[in-house]
């Protein structure tokens, strides 16, 4: 029992086990197994053939930590900072370490203006943003939506709601600044064609 | 090529881009052959992790076959069949010299405190993923290996992140013969988890969720014991009533930023983002383990501070052990437990994604629909 000094006897034996569970036991060496100890020095186990890699080139300013002695020599290319989201995300790695909140959270701000700005931009393309493809709950038809949910105990569904609203957010937000910047121009044109 | 491209929460669809070139004398492009969406894909999917661009394509999950290697690759060259890590990691760091390949201080200048991961947002380097036709893979003598022979495509690529993820979650919770493991979590990671967690000798393992379907999972699957926490009120209570009120010798946490249970923390992370992770499940984990017991954290959390009980860990003087899995280490004996039979990861797989339905793939799996434990994507041209 716990209270007395016997561990209580809350599991199978060894032997039952062995025989119901194929491979169990198989690494009960603790100090047998791939991850033990967490650190171990051999430097020559990765494959790596140099001591630092060589450097990728620097194509644009790579933002980077404050953390950092230096921009790593690899790093990922994708999607450079660009837009207001980007003075943001830039400002963010200039000015804050990962120590600081505020750090992540204006890169939390910049990725909700990112997603603004890209609606925003998308309107101008060939292909505009559409929200009913784009989140997929076309397939709600074909994957059992009521079965899945209904009649099951599941502790998401109160929040569930809440994803519809998360998604038409910045859509309405984007609608409305298109709107008011269609506004503007156009009140600039009449301005302009009644000064001519 | 075409390619999965976020396209803010909860939004994502099939792009034209350009197909992805050697950056890096040591790259290879790879031609994807199947990919598959992680838990970890919906936390960026719910726009939770600091700095995911819109444009980012995500899958940090994927096997495929060599196209192009750059001039300094020894080892890999053009029509290999490769699986590549997660972790995105050069071999030579002070971390990679010593076995921390998801720890690695060469490959993501966004961050020190996190490694490279492939299309993980920037946080994570800032390198697009495999849910797409090719994908640049840097370090390709360090990190890729050739898929063996004898293995089976649908578990290869579950042996890139899941797997490994929850093979190493096990090992973090030092089990020894006879220990008493509970596991949060009956998604991909926690299902290998617990089967892991027999072959270090648990003496019992119990699996802990609330969608029904997926207990039923680690019950045929991974032998274990299971409850719904829905059914409990006080699901720590009842982990002490069926352990003697010892509570158990380990708890693996295998759900992460976005656990259920408690709504406060649930909005409050996942939705309002004012914490890095909803830590309900680790909180469990916490209350229900025994004095002296472990912890290990395998469920991942965002870069900004979580309403962690911090001062039940400490009373209770508890090891708390944690990281991202660093994938490759584990190849070696995982390869034999596939071999012999002992893991048979590819039966946790449900659906089939064709890439071009990229979006219903996210929603089925983040909605948890039809049934959805592992949604394998599969580009068109494989
Ligand atoms: N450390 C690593 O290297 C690594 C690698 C892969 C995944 N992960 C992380 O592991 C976690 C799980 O990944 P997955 O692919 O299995 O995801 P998943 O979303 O399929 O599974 C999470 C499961 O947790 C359940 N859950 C929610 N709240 C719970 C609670 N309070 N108690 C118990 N169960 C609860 C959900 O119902 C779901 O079944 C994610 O956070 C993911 O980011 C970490
Ligand atoms: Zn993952
Ligand atoms: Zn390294």
């Amino acid at each position: 029992m716990t209270y007395t000094p016997e561990k209580p006897s809350i599991a199978e034996a060894s032997d039952r086990l062995r025989e119901r569970i194929p491979g169990w036991g198989v690494d009960l060496d603790p100090s047998d197994r791939p991850s033990v100890p967490r650190m171990q020095f051999d430097p020559s186990l990765s494959g790596a053939h140099w001591e630092f890699p060589e450097r990728q080139p620097e194509l644009w300013p790579r933002e980077r930590s404050l953390e950092h002695k230096f921009l790593t020599p690899v790093f990922g290319t994708s999607c450079p900072p660009r837009g207001v989201s980007g003075v943001l995300r830039r400002h963010a790695y200039k000015r804050y370490s990962e120590a600081r909140a505020a750090h992540w959270l204006l890169l939390l701000v910049a990725d909700r203006v990112d997603a603004l700005e890209s609606h925003v931009r998308s309107f101008a393309t060939l292909r505009p943003d559409n929200p009913i493809t784009e989140t997929g709950v076309l397939s709600e038809f074909s994957h059992h939506p009521v079965s899945s949910r209904y009649g099951v105990k599941r502790a998401d569904l109160v929040h569930q709601p809440l994803d519809p609203i998360i998604v038409l957010a910045p859509w309405v937000a984007a609608g409305f600044a298109t709107y008011r910047s269609f506004k503007l121009f156009r009140r600039a044109v009449t301005k302009r064609s009644a000064q001519a | 090529m075409r390619a999965m491209v976020y396209r803010g929460p909860y939004k994502v669809r099939v792009e034209e881009k350009d197909v992805p070139r050697v950056e890096h004398p040591n790259d290879a492009i790879v031609r994807v052959t199947r990919a598959a969406i992680c838990g970890s894909d919906l936390h960026l999917y719910h726009g939770m992790m600091p700095d995911t661009r819109v444009g980012m394509t995500f899958g940090h999950e994927f096997i495929g076959v060599v196209e192009s290697v750059g001039p300094s690759v020894q080892s890999l060259g053009p029509g290999d069949r490769v699986m590549v890590p997660f972790n995105v990691f050069c071999g030579s760091c002070f971390f990679c010299a010593r076995g921390m390949y998801s720890n690695c201080h060469n490959v993501n200048p966004n961050a020190t405190a996190v490694g490279g991961i492939y299309g993980y947002s920037h946080t994570c380097g800032g390198y697009d993923g495999g849910q797409s036709e090719f994908v640049r893979v840097p370090f390709a003598d360090v990190g890729p290996s050739l898929i063996p022979e004898w293995m089976d495509d649908d578990d290869a690529v579950l042996l890139t992140d899941a797997l490994a993820t929850g093979y190493f979650g096990a090992q973090l919770g030092d089990i020894v013969e006879g220990d008493v493991v509970v596991v949060f979590g009956a998604g991909p990671v926690g299902l290998f988890a617990a089967k892991s967690a027999w072959l270090m000798g648990a003496g019992r393992v119990i699996v802990i969720d609330h969608l029904e379907y997926r207990l039923e999972k680690a019950r045929t699957f991974a032998h274990a014991e299971t409850y719904n926490f829905t059914e409990y009120d006080d699901i720590v209570v009842h982990m002490k009533k069926i352990t003697e009120h010892l509570g158990a010798d380990v708890a693996i946490d295998a759900v992460g930023a976005e656990a259920d249970g408690n709504l406060l923390q649930h909005l409050t992370s996942a939705k309002l983002k004012m914490q890095g992770g909803s830590p309900v499940a680790l909180n469990w984990a916490i209350d229900s383990v025994r004095k002296g017991g472990t912890i290990s954290v395998m469920g991942a959390y965002g870069p900004m501070f979580s309403a962690v009980k911090f001062g039940d860990a400490f009373n209770k003087g508890l090891t708390l052990n944690m990281n991202q899995c660093p994938v490759k280490r584990q190849w070696p004996r995982l390869f034999e437990h596939v071999r012999n039979g002992y893991l048979k990861p590819s039966d946790i797989v449900t659906h089939r994604i064709p890439l071009e339905h990229i979006a219903e793939g996210y929603h089925i799996f983040s909605s948890k629909l039809d049934g959805c434990i592992k949604p394998l994507v599969v580009p068109n041209a494989a």
